[in-house]
């Protein structure tokens, strides 16, 4: 019965049992053949934009305003180009370390109150499982402004040359490590299907329930806290808003707010195949990850979509 | 005989002393739950509910953090609901956004699920090609479709070959919100895949058993597929609204591109979404009506009233046209 609460397409990464395909043709009839080739064309209408990015990344500023996609030539010095203007690996290094953070932070956090809730008994729990499903509903504007108030008076004693917690890091860190509603609820109905008889009788065995924490419900929550961990690898890394409210000096920016940086100092008319390239470059891990480990991504969403439900 | 009686002899004498151990297990297992539980329960405190009754407070005052907040009643949201003409473009810019492009995600991302559910050649990698866009946001990919959008730009250079002359998308007031809309159908992936796992889910045999009823498939569709899935439309359209009421990022980064300044909302306000506003009170220069921390609460609070609102309309439109299963999951 516990196993069931676990989304089916989480459990251990099994393929759902396909029908077997008739071995004559891998169409059922013309009505699918003619469905295939409309998700060719959508699929195509898809990849233009990235093909495009790619090729405007490798032209010369002769052939911007011709919409050829194969550049007479490839323009590769665009990237070192682009890059010498601005303070890219300041800024990579930046974006590097609080997604490193927010990252170890939201999974280590979020595991441990969802094995709160999962797996514990405690007077309120219920109570305050409802307070989390609350906090989910609640829209993040009306959090911004206090909240930046809050890091406006917090001293920070000069770390990264200022006196408050604005214009540091740690507001875009540290809320991390306080877990995120969301992937609370998510890892919790995951944990729910680890059985029960393995933390009793790792109890018998005189195993603490840090241990059982550690050693046993985590390693077995794999998948799941690989989805947590893309999601909010990805979502750091693209984070735009905070960045924007709390860093205010050139040094301290990520990525992305350096990308707009950078298009502000080209003063109104940036040049596209610069723009591109560095655009390229910083989108580039967040596709490899997701290259990497597609799946989780992708049971990810199934599974927030049966969340809803 | 005698044997039980002293068992329970020992029994009583034992109990006081078992409780107290019972207890302590009691207390210890609280603790450890509080334990666990406590990151999200300083976060909750300290990033939640604290601001939350701050804000509301804030709002209630005047307030340019540098000074102290001062009390001025409800005068924020009377100078917001009465007297504020970019409160209003505002609020017009965002319900536009929620109107027009919540059913054509919707719809669009069906259609797609649907074209993926049919176990057709090369499944995996058409899904892996429809999420990516999903993978590829931020600032990064906000300049790419500025580029593609652009007047003599690949999109337009698209319409003229079947015969239509594009806008000036992204200059010409008229068109920046049809342009983020064009924009935001390359991002349906979450909810193609959110379907599809739903589509998955539909029993085989209610589409057996309207076969040999003679249905054909638009009937299978209208009657099977698209009650089977209203759960999770509502699910979608709930959320994408509540998402589109918070747009920032796509606009305000469009709004300040080429050297224009941000305050004004892109060409004529076309741009200035509800946060977008809200962002220039709170954080934008003084001297544009920037740094009103009072003011700006107030607006998020009003905010919060609208999207409660719409969202307990779409609760109560639910029951007319959301079907669930009467035997429950």
């Amino acid at each position: 019965m516990a196993v069931s609460s676990v989304p089916p397409t989480l459990q251990a990464g099994k393929a759902p049992l396909l029908p077997p395909r008739r071995s004559f043709s891998p169409f059922a009839s013309v009505w699918h053949f003619l469905a295939w080739l409309l998700l060719v064309g959508i699929a195509v209408l898809f990849l233009v934009p990235l093909l495009w990015m790619i090729s405007t990344a490798l032209k010369d500023p002769s052939e911007l305003m011709r919409n050829n996609w194969i550049p007479q030539h490839l323009a590769w010095e665009n990237f070192s180009y682009a890059l010498s203007y601005g303070m890219w690996f300041r800024w990579t290094y930046n974006s590097i370390v609080i997604t490193l953070f927010s990252v170890v932070g939201m999974v280590l956090s979020s595991a441990m109150v969802a094995y709160a809730f999962a797996r514990l008994k405690w007077p309120g729990r219920d109570i305050l499982f409802g307070v989390v499903l609350a906090t989910m509903m609640m829209p993040g504007v009306v959090l911004m402004i206090p909240q930046f108030i809050i890091f406006a008076r917090l001293p920070a004693f000069g770390f990264q040359g200022s006196q408050t917690w604005v214009n540091t890091f740690l507001p875009l860190i540290v809320p991390a490590f306080t877990g995120s509603a969301f992937y609370i609820f998510l890892l919790r109905q995951f944990m729910r299907g680890v059985p029960m008889e393995l933390s009793e009788s790792a109890k018998i065995d005189g195993a603490s329930e840090l241990r059982i924490f550690w050693n046993i419900v985590m390693p077995l929550s794999k998948p799941a806290l690989a989805t947590i961990a893309i999601f909010s690898f990805q979502g750091a890394w693209q984070d735009f808003m905070g960045p924007l409210i709390y860093l205010q000096s050139e040094r301290l920016y990520t990525l992305q707010l350096g990308l707009r940086q950078f298009e502000f100092a080209a003063g109104g008319a940036p040049a596209w195949n610069w723009l591109m390239a560095v655009s390229l470059l910083v989108m580039l891990p967040v596709l490899v990850v997701f290259l990497a480990f597609q799946r989780y991504f992708i049971e990810g969403i199934s599974i927030t979509g049966m969340g809803g439900r | 005989m005698a044997v039980s009686t002293r068992d329970q002899a020992v029994k009583v004498a034992a109990a006081p002393e078992a409780r107290r151990r019972f207890s302590r297990r009691r207390f210890n297992q609280a603790l450890t739950g509080y334990l666990f539980a406590l990151p999200w329960l300083i976060g909750f405190l300290v990033f939640t509910l604290w601001p939350m009754v701050y804000s509301l407070y804030t709002s209630f005052t005047r307030y340019n953090i540098i000074g102290e907040p001062r009390w001025i009643g409800l005068r924020n949201y009377r100078n917001i609901i009465f007297s504020d003409p970019s409160f209003l473009k505002a609020l017009e810019n965002t319900f536009w956004m929620v109107i027009v492009k919540t059913p054509i995600v919707i719809v669009a991302a069906l259609t797609i699920a649907i074209l993926l559910s049919l176990d057709l050649p090369g499944e995996r990698g058409f899904r892996t090609i429809v999420y990516l866009p999903n993978v590829l946001s931020g600032v990064a990919a906000i300049f790419l479709w500025q580029w593609i959008l652009a007047p003599n730009g690949l999109f337009n250079a698209g319409l003229e070959l079947i015969g239509v002359r594009g806008p000036a998308w992204f200059t010409d007031p008229n068109w920046t919100k049809p342009g983020l809309v064009v924009m935001g159908t390359w991002w349906i992936g979450s909810q193609v895949l959110i379907y599809l796992a739903s589509l998955k889910g539909i029993p085989k045999s209610l589409y057996e058993a309207a076969e040999i009823d003679g249905a054909n498939g638009w009937a299978k569709t209208r009657y099977i597929t698209l009650p089977m899935l209203s759960p999770t439309t509502f699910f979608l359209v709930v959320t994408s609204i509540i998402g589109t009421f918070q747009i920032f990022e796509t606009a305000f980064i469009i709004a300040g591109a080429a050297g224009r300044d941000v305050a004004l909302g892109g060409p004529s306000q076309s741009l200035l979404f509800y946060v977008f506003y809200l962002y220039n009170r709170a954080f934008g220069k003084v001297g544009a009506g920037g740094l009103q921390m009072g003011y700006a609460s107030a607006l998020a609070w009003i905010l919060f009233v609208i999207i409660l609102i719409v969202t307990l309309i779409q609760l109560w439109l639910a029951r007319r046209w959301v079907h669930y299963e009467t035997d429950g999951r």
